[in-house]
């Protein structure tokens, strides 16, 4: 049994390890040790975690809770909430947060503000597992935001650089739109809600029925925007490309096994008041579905490596909230597991070619494969995975995911279905588009031509992810948790989800259709992308450009929300500030009256005064009002 | 031994008061007003006694209240003539009717 104090001490090591590289670790003499402090920190983390989850599987779930806050009648706790979904997130956040840190030591040697770096990254790691393991909503706000802040900071950290500033700002605006909604649910929840923020109780309210159904359709939609702003959805998917200006590592870490996924981890937490709002599921499904095809799409025109990913990344995101959207609450859960691993992996990989070669075009790597054997073998798992080819953990966790939509009850789940067989054909093509561009053939440049392999700080760590990445898909086999499945919530259980054999083969054959295309136009090159572009410019000149949503946002902002704005500035310089200005003038023009009485004439004050008191007698005398002090005495 | 009835003391206090009071809202000279005052206070100063005298002699507080209002009006004319004397240096005028620097 672990102590509660245990619990704490998971996200509290890392926050440690960042107050002590912000006191020491910032110094030019010092700056060398800094990743030390971190990756202790997470070490300690780490073991904690696995024996959390141990505890979770043998003894089931625990929580502790802490007073913090008391305004009025609502009450704010700071606690831990240990069940099978947060111990496996502990374990997830804190494995790939260590393996990471490491990989860092080695990829940002000699970079200016190396301590700084690795502050930011203890600060993120610990806000992480604590957004995880938090047990009511209020806290998991406060660390949704701070690890927004950490994105913020680390995708700004070359700052000198007006693009990453830029994408810095980006992420951070186009988020905190979606945090928006997150932050309405607090409020609507402590409005509305009773003010019952503990997950726990906030699950046995909703299930009793103490909470209206509009208002639990409302929160989970509400929570949802939030979902949709950190797990980068469609509408507001486009910060997270442009969040690839951060180091690599960074790209790994927060935009790619932990922080994005917390939208999912959201949807996954609050799950028994999404089960009670088929609406807010039916939206989930939608919107996820949405998010899997366009990012897909979009991932087969880009030519840079980090931000193929990245549209991968989105849309393996999308993959998740659709499983969620179908009630498939394990399959979603277990797809972010795995897609943690695989997509860290991916990226760490792509961070080693960067690393070598220093672009980020893959038009201008080629051949790779024999100058980088590691990376290039690692990068060729984590591709395989991602495609969901047999046995590696893709490959189950996806088939969970199209199984959970193949038997789901929701309307419109054919299409569904369909959307997401194409996209595992997309996802196969982009990733080998990519893998065969990279690191077969011949290479393109001179800095392709003298790669080298990246040293042993930044291999270890890419192996150790392979391997998990191979291996993961055994959380499947249902791990003997005394309570419920891998993933289950402690307050909300469904059934196993089935699988057919014939979902396995549309999978199978959609991923290998994907995989052989990539092949016949990027290696053996019997089909020419290139006459495909020129025969169809429309589809490259849309995907190229993304769909035009940035543009679309663009003209949304510049001309809804700046109309939007005009409006609000002429009801404010004209009603609101006329309110206020009648009021003042008011005051001016009565008090102008008024100081008519204030002659000067001390004699006539003194006359006034003296009415006064008379009136005040006859009043009295006459009864009118109350003489205290005449009337008194003996 | 009483020949003088009470209403005659308050008679005398009264006309006092109301001639103060006069003084004070009509004159011009800002001396006269404090004579005013003076005066105001003089007939508060008989109703006390006045007071004490047909209430009962047993309780001094009639007569410690007229000390009182005596040792008052000595400080009150101290600061009066202390602030007519440096609005004369100001305004070269006593009337009060021109001292109305504090207008609106």
């Amino acid at each position: 049994m672990p102590a509660g104090s245990e619990l704490f001490l998971i996200p509290g090591l890392p926050l440690l390890a960042f107050l002590l590289i912000a006191a020491f670790g910032l110094r030019p003499q010092s700056e060398r040790a800094a990743p030390a402090p971190i990756i202790a920190a997470l070490c300690g983390s780490l073991l904690l975690s696995l024996r959390a989850l141990g505890h979770v599987a043998a003894a089931g779930p625990q929580q502790v809770t802490l007073d913090w806050l008391h305004v009025g009648p609502i009450q704010i706790d700071v606690g831990v909430l240990l069940d099978n979904l947060s111990g496996l997130m502990l374990v997830v956040v804190s494995l790939v947060s260590l393996l990471v840190q490491i990989y860092s030591i080695g990829y940002m040697k000699g970079e200016i503000g190396y301590g700084r770096y690795f502050a930011y990254m203890s600060l993120f790691s610990g806000s992480m597992l604590a957004l995880v393991i938090s047990d009511n909503i209020v806290q998991t706000y406060v660390f949704w935001e701070l690890v927004g802040i950490c994105s913020y900071l680390l995708i700004g950290f070359w700052y000198r650089r007006p693009s990453a500033a830029a994408a810095a700002k980006k992420a951070f605006v186009v988020t905190r739109f979606g945090d928006l909604g997150f932050l309405t649910a607090v409020l609507v929840l402590s409005f509305l809600g009773y003010g019952i923020f503990d997950f726990t109780a906030l699950a046995h309210a909703a299930q009793a029925g103490a909470l209206s159904k509009g208002l639990i359709t409302a929160v989970s939609i509400l929570l949802f925007c939030g979902a949709i702003g950190k797990s980068a959805q469609f509408p507001l998917l486009i910060w997270l490309p442009d969040a690839m200006e951060g180091p690599t590592p960074v790209s790994a870490l927060i935009h790619a096994a932990t922080m994005v996924a917390a939208g999912v981890y959201l949807v996954a937490r609050t799950y028994f008041l999404f089960a009670l709002a088929p609406a807010a599921l039916l939206l989930v499904a939608i919107i996820g579905s949405i998010t899997l095809f366009l990012a897909a799409t979009m991932g087969v025109a880009e030519d840079d490596i980090k931000r193929v990913m990245a549209y991968s990344t989105i849309s393996q995101l999308g993959y998740m909230m659709l499983a969620l959207g179908v009630g498939g609450y394990t399959a979603g859960v277990f797809h972010l597991t795995t897609h943690a691993f695989f997509k860290a992996l991916l990226f760490l990989a792509a961070g080693s070619v960067i690393h070598s070669v220093n672009t980020n075009n893959m038009w201008q790597m080629g051949g790779l494969g024999k100058r980088m054997p590691i990376t290039s073998l690692t990068c060729l798992v984590g591709a395989l995975a991602l495609s969901g080819i047999f046995p590696l953990s893709g490959f189950w966790s996806k088939d969970a995911v199209l199984a959970a939509i193949w038997s789901s009850r929701l309307p419109g789940h054919q299409v569904m279905f369909v959307f997401a067989l194409i996209g595992v054909s997309l996802t196969a093509f982009y990733m080998f588009r990519l893998w065969f561009v990279t690191f077969t053939g011949r290479p393109r440049t001179e800095a392709a031509e003298h790669a080298h392999e990246a040293p042993l700080v930044m291999t270890v760590p890419l192996l150790l992810l392979a391997f998990i990445a191979v291996i993961a898909g055994a959380l499947r086999l249902h791990v003997p948790f005394t309570h419920g499945g891998i993933a289950e919530v402690i307050y909300y259980r469904r059934e196993p989800e089935t699988t057919s054999a014939l979902v396995i083969a549309g999978s199978f054959l959609c991923a290998v259709a994907g995989i052989g295309v990539a092949w016949a136009a990027y290696r053996a090159e019997h089909i020419s992308s290139a006459a495909f572009n020129a025969r169809f410019p429309g589809v490259f000149q849309l995907l190229k450009n993304a769909w035009y949503l940035n543009r679309a946002w663009e003209l949304f902002a510049t001309r809804v929300v700046i109309a939007g704005s005009a409006l609000a500035a002429w009801f404010d310089r004209h009603v609101v500030d006329g309110m206020v200005n009648a009021v003042a003038w008011l005051c001016g023009a009565g008090s102008r009256e008024l100081r008519r009485l204030q002659t000067g004439q001390v004699q006539l004050y003194a006359f006034v005064i003296v009415l006064g008191i008379v009136a005040a007698l006859i009043a009295i005398l006459a009864g009118v009002a109350p003489g205290i002090i005449l009337r008194g005495g003996r | 031994m009483t020949t003088v009835p009470l209403q005659a003391y308050l008679i005398v206090s009264a006309a006092l008061f109301a001639i103060g009071l006069l003084g004070v809202l009509i004159r011009r000279n800002a001396i006269a007003v404090l004579l005013g005052i003076e005066l105001m206070l003089n007939a508060a100063n008989i109703n006390f006694v006045a007071f004490w005298r047909y209430a009962g002699t047993a309780n001094m507080e009639g007569q410690v209240f007229t000390v009182i209002v005596m040792t008052l009006a000595a400080a009150e004319a101290a600061v009066a003539l202390a602030i007519i004397l440096n609005v004369y240096r100001r305004f070269k005028t006593v009337n009060v009717d021109q001292i109305n620097l504090m207008k609106g």
